[in-house]
């Protein structure tokens, strides 16, 4: 077997997130160094506020103001913080009821080592320097002994914060396993290569590893083209970003000589208007070029419909 | 509530469970598996009445990425097919559901997860609270260590307990060959303390696949069938500081809902990738001292993410066509720190 093939895929998203009244409420009260919480109809406060009563299902909106000081359910010691982590030293993870809520907040809390982090210790909100409406403006918890005042706010802020964006990062190394790999492995050398079903003796390019007709593994591998015919094709008029190709352009399937299903390719070396279906192609490769940058005429005569009409 | 129709577990087939398989695709690593479920019932894919299938885009860093499996199943013709973005264990249940209606009489369920191209701990991050929990970026072992420490601060376990659970999966581990994790490991360091090494699963790539069929069809496809006599799942409230994480009522209940309590069971396949949430679950459930829990290893010993919980179920139903369980219980979950439970009773034919 050929060495494996990889490459890293990184996933990347800014995530944005409208927030309903209760949220917005709780998120802006963070901006502003105030902790809000919601009261449930049988007369718990939630820190971190919802919307719904999780027992009950029945809509809130009840706010009111809590202690940023409170008391630790539970934690776990993390000596090794990742990427996004709210502290990038060693930290506990902690579940913090504060001081006028009945539900807990997990978040980090700061302290010297595990041995002096205990359920029941008491702790307080350090915030952020800079402050923009989210669960990040709590900066982590501080070991605190005392308590704190209420500011008496009423939840009713001017500027309100009413959305989100939270960035998410996943880092990949991606194979494409056996099959795939092959394909890749022949193109490098400008070959095509595809796979025949054992059971349906159809050729797959690019083969995946399966025939998704018969539902068997496909081994046998065939290489095809160079030359191939066009199935099918469309005109694309709108210029994609970042592609430098001027429109019109031809985009097209092509039945590779030997393949039993048409890959896609851009058609060149002819005006747009003059490809038509059963036009005989053939690749071009560029310097350096990983696949074809395109197919284009190779002066034969058209293919007759019923050789490739089972392609289409 | 009796089902309205008896509906078995007909055949299970596992991959081996690797810490890397980089030299297959997703299909590739899911076909073996497949085609060793139809063996097992002399079925073809086009016999098969209904496909259910259980895996995660966040896993593969891959838009619609089951389509892909698809080419393994024989996907054309057109064929009756559904997908859940979750264990394979709820895709058996939505499987179970068609079944019920009398829609289908067979139904194919397969789950697969390759866990190594990302990092498995981050990646689930991606399934909390996308508004104050999942901004901090708290990974899997971080939230089932603070439900250890709880469980601890309640008297309820202490680490050398935890460690007995470890060492007892991982022993029993030694007789399936399919595990990754087998026989004596270390407890090892504190990844996230409490937790050590030792008390969280391998991370790793495989795939299951389970076949069901209904009444007298199950008969012919296997010789002793595994009657699904019960199964419910139930979920609780996504805040962690809301929810009570020493103790796991959607569990109960959906046990409760499955049966699960009417007559003891003999056999348990739980869920628990972490040992602490064995400590929970078999409170949930009431197992005593008397029930085999995990005699496949269970997840310590093999924790293909997104197949891990269909692999209980099947282990379960396995133990009852071999004639070793008469009445088993299969548990799977998901989310943090036990969040959603699935709970099914299977049972074998009177001997």
């Amino acid at each position: 077997m050929p060495e494996v093939l990889k490459a890293p895929l990184v996933v990347e998203f800014p995530f944005t997130r409208s927030l309903g009244p209760v949220q917005s409420a709780f998120l802006t009260g963070l901006r502003e160094r105030v902790v809000l919480g919601v009261k449930t109809g049988d007369g718990r406060t939630l820190v971190p506020p919802v919307e719904y009563d999780p027992v009950t299902a029945e809509e809130i909106r009840d706010l009111v103001e809590v202690a940023p000081t409170g008391t630790v359910t539970t934690w776990a010691w993390n000596h090794a913080p990742r990427r996004g982590q709210p502290l990038d030293t060693p930290f506990a993870w902690v579940l913090v009821k504060l001081d006028g809520a009945d539900t807990a907040l997990l978040h980090a809390l700061d302290a010297p080592g595990s041995d002096a982090v205990r359920t029941g210790m008491r702790v307080r909100i350090r915030w952020a320097g800079e402050r923009c409406g989210a669960i990040t403006d709590i900066a982590c918890f501080e070991p605190y002994d005392g308590s704190a005042e209420l500011t008496g706010h009423d939840g009713l802020f001017e500027d309100m914060v009413t959305g989100i964006v939270a960035p998410a990062r996943l880092d990949y190394v991606y194979s494409p396993g056996r099959a795939q790999a092959a394909y890749i492995d022949a193109l490098s050398e400008r070959r095509t290569v595809g796979e025949r079903c054992p059971s349906c003796q159809k050729v797959y390019v690019p083969p995946r590893g399966a025939c998704p007709t018969c539902g068997v593994a496909t081994s046998e591998r065939v290489e095809v083209g160079p030359r191939g015919t066009v199935t099918t094709y469309c005109i694309v008029n709108i210029k994609a970003k970042n592609l430098d190709i001027d429109v019109p352009y031809v985009y097209a399937h092509i039945a590779l000589d030997g393949a039993d299903l048409a890959l896609h390719g851009r058609i060149g070396g002819i005006p747009y208007d003059q490809v038509r279906m059963g036009l005989r192609v053939e690749p071009v490769w560029t310097e350096g070029g990983r696949y074809p940058d395109h197919y284009r005429p190779t002066g034969e005569p058209d293919a007759d419909y019923d050789v490739y009409k089972e392609l289409i | 509530m009796r089902p309205v129709r008896d509906i078995a577990v007909v055949a299970f087939g596992q991959t081996d469970h690797r810490r890397t398989s980089d030299e297959f695709s997703e299909v590739e690593m899911l076909m073996p598996v497949l085609h060793d479920v139809l063996d097992r019932t002399g079925m073809k894919t086009s016999d098969i009445g209904f496909t259910c299938s259980g895996s995660s885009d966040y896993l593969a860093g891959r838009a619609f990425s089951f389509t892909m499996a698809l080419d393994g199943v024989g996907a054309w013709p057109p064929i009756s097919e559904s997908h859940v973005e979750m264990d394979g264990a709820w895709a058996l249940y939505e499987a179970w559901t068609k079944l019920l209606t009398g829609d289908a009489d067979t139904a194919l369920v397969y789950a697969y997860g390759k866990s190594s191209p990302g990092s498995v701990r981050d990646v689930l991050t991606r399934q909390l609270d996308p508004y104050y929990v999942a901004p901090l970026w708290p990974d899997s072992v971080a939230l089932a260590a603070l439900q250890a420490q709880a469980l601890i601060d309640a008297g309820e376990t202490d680490e050398p307990a935890l460690a007995g659970v470890a060492s007892r999966s991982r022993t029993a581990a030694t007789s399936n060959s399919h595990a990754q994790l087998r026989g004596s490991v270390a407890q090892g360091d504190y990844l996230v303390r409490p937790l050590r090494t030792g008390d969280c699963p391998p991370i790793g790539d495989g795939a299951a696949a389970v076949i069901l069929a209904a009444g007298e069809r199950a008969r012919d496809l296997c010789e002793r069938p595994a009657w699904i006599r019960g199964i419910d799942h139930r979920i609780e409230a996504h805040g962690l500081g809301v929810r009570d994480l020493t103790d796991s009522p959607s569990t109960r209940l959906a046990a409760e809902r499955a049966g699960a309590f009417e007559r003891p069971v003999d056999t348990a396949e739980l869920h628990a990738p972490f040992t602490s949430q064995e400590v929970v679950l078999r409170k949930a459930l009431r197992l005593g001292a008397d029930v085999d829990v995990n005699p496949s290893g269970g997840a310590l010993a093999a924790n293909p993410v997104m197949a891990a919980g269909l692999i209980r179920i099947g282990e379960a139903a396995a133990r009852i066509h071999r004639g070793l369980s008469d009445r088993a219980l299969g548990h799977a979950t998901s989310g943090p720190c036990l969040q959603q439970n699935l709970v099914a009773v299977l049972e074998g034919d009177a001997r």
